[in-house]
């Protein structure tokens, strides 16, 4: 294979995985402290719809991808009231924060279809970008791929190497057991709710300001779900959510180069369509089987109200 | 047993008091769980906590420590009115606790385990040194590194009580601490807390062992129904005296008749060896044990030697390789599932309460369901008799004296105590031909305990071969035919308990008892 269709096809598969790198690690966060938040698809497109029409307003998209963080948090706040202070049941709030969601940006985002924004030039890093075959894939890209590289490492050093890190995951494992040591429960939940909020706000303005320029009604297209996937898929480890992230982008521009191609292929395209999502769901799955990891990396008390003893 | 000679306390110290309670009242929906409840402790002073299951002890433990609020009553502290309003405004007052339920974290390390309740960013290696010479120093062996999920319940009560010790607490609570420690440990344990309370750390003491409570408290406080019943100094009292203020009567004594031994075997441990799931486990190795109808055999250890693998195996909660290393009435059943086990007459007393032995968030009716449904015919063609079921679960509730709300109670809405009598009952009630029960009356008072020890024996009486699994020797002394030891995941022969004594057991508990590997290396011995 020519290198150059290899450096244009891991282009896209590092802008492609990119919205679901910055969401479902944003969604880990807040699973690990025992928050199960169903409305990511919703978020995500809260935040698309929220950045696009700042952008196109303003000129900026840098107040855009603000503007997209503030929806997604907004949304995570709503969601936080109800299971978090009133204690709604988690899955149903979740579900109708992702109704809520489409449907609102849906009418929000009327005005903005059929405008195109201009696209953001990437930024290329000195050096690095100068290297064969990888450096102009990897060292030529949009901001915000830079920004979801460091966001992965800070979760991780949050998670593993933090005290906060420590506390979260104490949280999502017996929230009991860190009320009676003294930690705020609930209030440690809603800043994970929250960061993971901002985060589906970011991914769906990666998508509306940044990956296709354009607002579409559903253009968020089940990336919030898939995100959701990899986080319980990948055992709630952060470079297995990577690792996933990238496998369905991969997945997805190798099927799109297929499909476009036209190499004859005896199967339907929309076979081919769906080959990402349940080829990362495969793989994880495998990958990730081990009970004993999904037992020590499971937050227990995932989607459980908590209700302090007074 | 602790202390053959007991050193009686020296006299209650003086001075201002550290901690004054003015009639403490809360009230629960359904119970007044304390009625106006005074109490006093000053510096230095350890003062016990005593009474029943139900008596009020822990939710009252629980205002101080500010994990619940009082419904009236006043709280003083070295002087100042205060509303301790969170655990962590009373571990800043200089409050800790050591919890008889545990409030530890499974998936997370010993270390990262304390390092949760300590204030400031403690370094973690500095820290896992610290816990290692805290565990040497007060005799609470264990190993920083491992995983709390993996712990025994003896050893996460270490760790609870290190925890709380890293903190230096001017008051220091302890709910049940010694109920799975060894002799020797509470011997060191005490030596610890004589040595904080000589320091000026104040402490309080709840336990149901009359005898320690003589041993090591200057003063007594005694509960009963949510009512302070009497106070006294305890080394001036007998232990009768003082059961008689906790349970309003003379102390019950548990009937033994000689067994009618000679039995054919209902279980049998041939050969049995299983290595551990988890790394930091306990191997099991060859073990041979025979258990005749009608006689109770006891299994001795310090906690982390095994037991908790012994059982999942025996159980079928982790079924082996082979067929043959366990055999229930003949049938060889190593490969078993729990439920094919119980079809074949066994019955199993898991040590976890909520969580192994019940469903925390299931009704007692149907809990019982869980384990009977066969065994005490609660279902009618493949679905489930709900009158049966809750007439099966009001029987037992009667005639176990369990108190509690009804078959509809939810399982966590019970005491230890309680509860523990609920499991036995639904078990004993199944008629099983083998019964596994480990660690009967944990964390469990003087009154439930020698009824559950006394239904135990009976249940002997009709036949049933019975294993028990427990750290207290005292317990097994009390009940068992037989006594055997597992030390390092290797049980020792068996001795009529007429013709051993806790001297020669605890040696063994080390594991050097005749015929073991001279030079083999016990873990986590005391």
């Amino acid at each position: 294979m020519e290198a150059n269709l290899f450096t244009s096809m891991l282009f896209a598969t590092v802008v492609a995985g990119t919205p679901l790198v910055i969401v479902a690690l944003g969604l880990l966060v807040s699973e690990k402290s025992g928050v199960l938040n169903l409305g990511a698809e919703g978020m995500m497109a809260m935040g698309a719809v929220a950045a696009f029409a700042v952008t196109h307003e303003t000129g900026s998209p840098w107040l855009g991808v603000l503007a997209g963080m503030g929806a997604g948090m907004v949304m995570a706040f709503l969601f936080g009231i109800l299971v978090l202070s009133l204690m709604a049941n988690q899955v149903a709030s979740g579900l109708a924060l992702s109704i809520f969601g489409v449907g609102l940006s849906a009418f929000v985002g009327k005005p903005f279809e059929s405008v195109a924004l201009a696209a953001v030039p990437p930024i290329r890093l000195p050096f690095l970008a100068d290297i064969p075959v990888i450096g102009p894939a990897l060292y030529n890209q949009q901001a915000l791929v830079y920004f979801s590289w460091a966001l992965m490492w800070a979760v991780v050093w949050f998670l593993y190497r933090s005290r906060a890190g420590l506390v979260l995951r104490a949280v999502g494992e017996a929230p009991g057991s860190a009320h009676s040591i003294g930690y705020p429960v609930i209030r440690i939940r809603y800043l994970a709710t929250l960061f993971g909020g901002a985060m589906a706000g970011i991914g769906g303005a990666f998508l509306s300001v940044f990956y296709t320029p354009l607002w579409v009604e559903g253009m968020v297209a089940g990336r919030g779900w898939i995100a959701l996937a990899l986080v319980v898929f990948a055992t709630w480890r952060p470079l297995r959510v990577i690792v996933g992230a990238y496998l369905f982008g991969g997945v997805m521009i190798a099927q799109l180069f297929v499909q476009g191609s036209g190499m004859e292929i005896d199967m339907p395209s929309q076979v081919l369509s769906s080959l990402p999502y349940w080829a990362t769901i495969v793989v994880l799955v495998i990958i990730s089987r081990n009970a004993a990891t999904i037992r020590l990396n499971a937050p227990v008390s995932l989607g459980q109200p908590y209700r302090a003893d007074t | 047993m602790t202390n053959p000679t007991p050193q009686a306390p020296s006299a209650p110290p003086d001075g201002p008091p550290r901690l004054v309670l003015r009639g403490i009242r809360k009230v629960y929906p359904s119970v007044v769980a304390n009625d106006g409840i005074d109490l006093t402790v000053r510096p230095g002073e350890i003062h016990a906590v005593l009474g029943e299951n139900g008596a009020g002890k822990s939710t009252l433990m629980k205002i101080i420590y500010g994990v619940t609020r009082q419904t009236e009553g006043e709280i003083e502290w070295e002087g100042k009115a205060v509303e301790v309003d969170s655990p962590a405004h009373a571990r800043s007052l200089g409050i800790g606790m050591v919890f008889q339920h545990f409030s530890l974290f499974e998936t997370l390390n010993v270390t990262q385990n304390v390092a949760l309740a300590l204030p400031g960013k403690p370094d973690l290696k500095a820290l896992a040194k610290q816990i290692e010479e805290v565990s040497q120093r007060y005799g609470l062996p264990v190993d920083p590194r491992r995983m709390v999920h993996a712990l025994s319940v003896g050893e996460r009560q270490r760790v609870e009580i290190i925890r709380c010790l890293l903190q230096s607490p001017r008051l220091l609570i302890m709910d049940e601490p010694t109920s799975v420690l060894t002799p020797q440990a509470v011997r060191k344990l005490f030596e610890t807390l004589r040595q904080l309370a000589a320091e000026g750390c104040s402490i309080l003491y709840i336990s149901h062992k009359l005898d320690e409570i003589q041993e090591l408290c200057h003063t007594a406080t005694v509960l009963r129904g949510g009512k302070v019943t009497g106070s006294c100094i305890p080394s001036q009292e007998t232990p009768a005296s003082m059961a008689r203020l906790m349970i309003g009567k003379d102390l019950p004594v548990c009937e033994h008749g000689a067994s009618t031994s000679g039995g054919e075997t209902r279980l049998r441990l041939a050969g049995l060896s299983h290595a551990s799931d988890d790394p930091f486990g306990t191997d099991l190795r060859d073990i041979h044990l025979d258990v005749h109808a009608g006689e109770i055999v006891g299994i001795a250890g310090v906690s982390g030697n095994g037991q908790q693998e012994l059982l999942y195996a025996i159980s079928g909660e982790a079924p082996l390789a082979e067929k043959f290393p366990v055999q229930i009435c003949g049938i060889e059943a190593g490969r078993m599932t729990p439920d094919q086990r119980r079809t074949a007459g066994m019955g199993f007393v898991p040590e976890e309460r909520l969580g192994r032995g019940a469903v925390p968030r299931m009704s007692l009716a149907e809990n019982a369901l869980l384990t009977a449904h066969t065994g005490a015919g609660l279902l009618k063609s493949g679905l489930i008799d709900f009158a049966a079921m809750e007439k099966f679960s009001a029987e037992c509730i009667a005639a176990y004296n369990v108190k509690c709300g009804g078959p509809g109670a939810e399982a966590k809405s019970l005491s230890g105590g309680n509860l523990q009598k609920y499991i036995m009952g639904r078990e004993i009630m199944q008629s099983p031909k083998v019964l596994v029960v480990a660690q009967p009356t944990w964390g469990v008072d003087v009154g439930a305990a020698a009824f559950i020890r006394q239904a135990l024996i009976e249940l002997r009486d009709r036949g049933t071969a019975i294993l028990v699994i427990s750290e207290e020797l005292d317990e097994l002394f009390e009940i068992s035919d037989r006594i055997a030891v597992i030390a390092n995941g290797r049980l020792s022969p068996s001795k009529p308990a007429a013709e051993t004594n806790v001297e020669e057991i605890g040696v063994w508990m080390s594991g050097m008892w005749p015929g073991a590997e001279a030079a083999q290396e016990v873990s986590h011995a005391a």
